[in-house]
This record gives structure tokens, sequence and C-alpha cells, in this order.
């Protein structure tokens, strides 16, 4: 599965469209790694457990979006976006769409 | 009394250890910034030439970095009375650049990473919980 956040793709032509595809995972805090983020919240730098759990979700998302895509028959998608949103305090909602094509 | 002790302890422990770690990181930011020079990062949505493109791939890097109590209470104090708050700038400043760095580094051998998008979200709004910001950027690496 091909992935890019272009419109094309370099010297290949698309042959079909099948529309939008997305995944998305909605992710809570862990309250150990809440403990620790309080903590680091006196002395700054970066939360190595908050930039771990939001990269995770964010394959998890893709995950979900590839495998909506070969069901579809597709073997790339092209012009792929992120999004975040909180959803709730304590929860944040990753979502990722693109289109599928076959190339 | 002792709440008030407390607080100026948390003020200063916060502006020590936040000054330092800031500075590490610019540090650490300028040299790894200079190595990665030869990957040109490009928000074009077309590469400059399609000539020998091999193969084209979505890369990404993120991070998160937490606010220190000082940043916090100036940005407090900055709150009240208006105007920049510079404390914030200089985080998300570091955030950008870090995800980028990642983002490159994750694509060592590409010969340019085109369309490059830059999110950033806060992981926190409330006051009362943890503040800390998220920086994620991505885009296309192209490989010739």
């Amino acid at each position: 599965m091909l992935i890019t956040n272009i419109e094309y793709v370099p010297k290949r032509e698309i042959k079909e469209h099948f529309g939008v595809v997305s995944g998305s995972t909605v992710r809570a805090k862990h309250v150990g790694r809440d403990i620790m983020a309080g903590f680091k919240n006196v002395f700054g730098g970066e939360l190595k457990g908050y930039t771990e759990l939001l990269s995770e979700s964010r394959e998890e998302a893709m995950a979900r979006m590839v495998s909506q895509a070969e069901s579809l028959g597709a073997n790339a998608i092209l012009n792929v976006r992120f999004s975040t949103s909180s959803v709730a305090a304590g929860a944040a909602e990753l979502y990722v769409y693109g289109t599928a094509v076959r190339i | 009394m002792y709440d008030i002790l407390f607080f100026l302890t948390l003020i200063v422990v916060g502006y020590i250890f936040g000054t330092v770690i800031e500075k590490r990181h610019f540090k650490s930011l300028m040299m790894r910034e200079e190595q990665m020079l030869y990957l040109p990062t490009i928000a074009l949505k077309k590469p400059l030439d399609d000539e020998g493109i091999v193969r084209s791939e979505l890369v990404n890097g993120s991070v998160v970095i937490s606010i220190d109590f000082f940043k916090k209470f100036v940005a407090g104090l900055i709150n009240f009375f208006g105007g920049n708050i510079t404390v914030y700038e200089s985080l998300i400043d570091r955030a950008r650049r870090e995800a980028t760095l990642r983002m490159k580094e994750s694509a060592k051998d590409a010969s340019e990473i085109i369309n490059i998008k830059i999110e950033t979200s806060s992981i926190s709004k409330n006051t009362k919980g943890i503040g800390a910001i998220e920086v994620l950027a991505y885009g296309t690496a192209i490989y010739r």
C-alpha cells in the first residue's frame, strides 16, 4: 500500500478512484502517565510517554484506513491528512483520511 | 504561609530546570538541524521535477512538550496585562522544530520532502490539568 500526501504518484497513472477512506482512534490518557506528566509540568521538557501514546494511536488509525482501502481493492492512498481533536477532558481523537485509488 | 513558600519553590524550581532544559534543547536542535541541512523540506505540492523518482512515501514526526511552572506563572501574569506571551512562543518554536527534525530523521535517504504540513494541538485546554502541546509534522518523502 502506497501512502502519500500529494495528489498523484510520480510516473504512475491513476486507473480507478474509490473515494475517501478514513480511520480514527480515540485514546484516553493513562493514570500513571498522567501523574508523571503532572511532575513534568513543573520542570518542563518532553513528555515521552505522551509522544509514544499519540504516535501509536496514529499508527492504529492509519492501519484502519489501510484495511478499509484494501477491502475496496485499492493499492494506494493519496492526499492523506491528519487531524487531532480533543473529545473530552483526558481523551483525544486522532483522525486520518485520504483518497483510495488504484494505480 | 506554607502555601506561599511552596508556590515560590515551584516557581524557582520551574525557572531553573525549565531554563536548563530549554537551553539544552535549543543547542541540540541547532546541531541536528545542521546535520540534516542536505535534505530540503518544501511546502510545494509537486516535486521540482519528476526525473528519476523511484519511490514516494508518507513520513511523519511528532513530539509532545510540557510547559514548566515558571512559564505558566508568567503567562498568567501577561494574560492579565496583555501583550506577547514570549515564554510560550519559544516553547512552540521548540516543538515545531523538533517535530520537523524527527520527520526528516525518519527519511534520511530521501532526496527531498514535499508538501509539508504542520499541525499543532494542545493536550489539555483547562488550566487545572496538564499543560502540553503536541506538534505533528508530515509530508511526502521523494526518493531518487
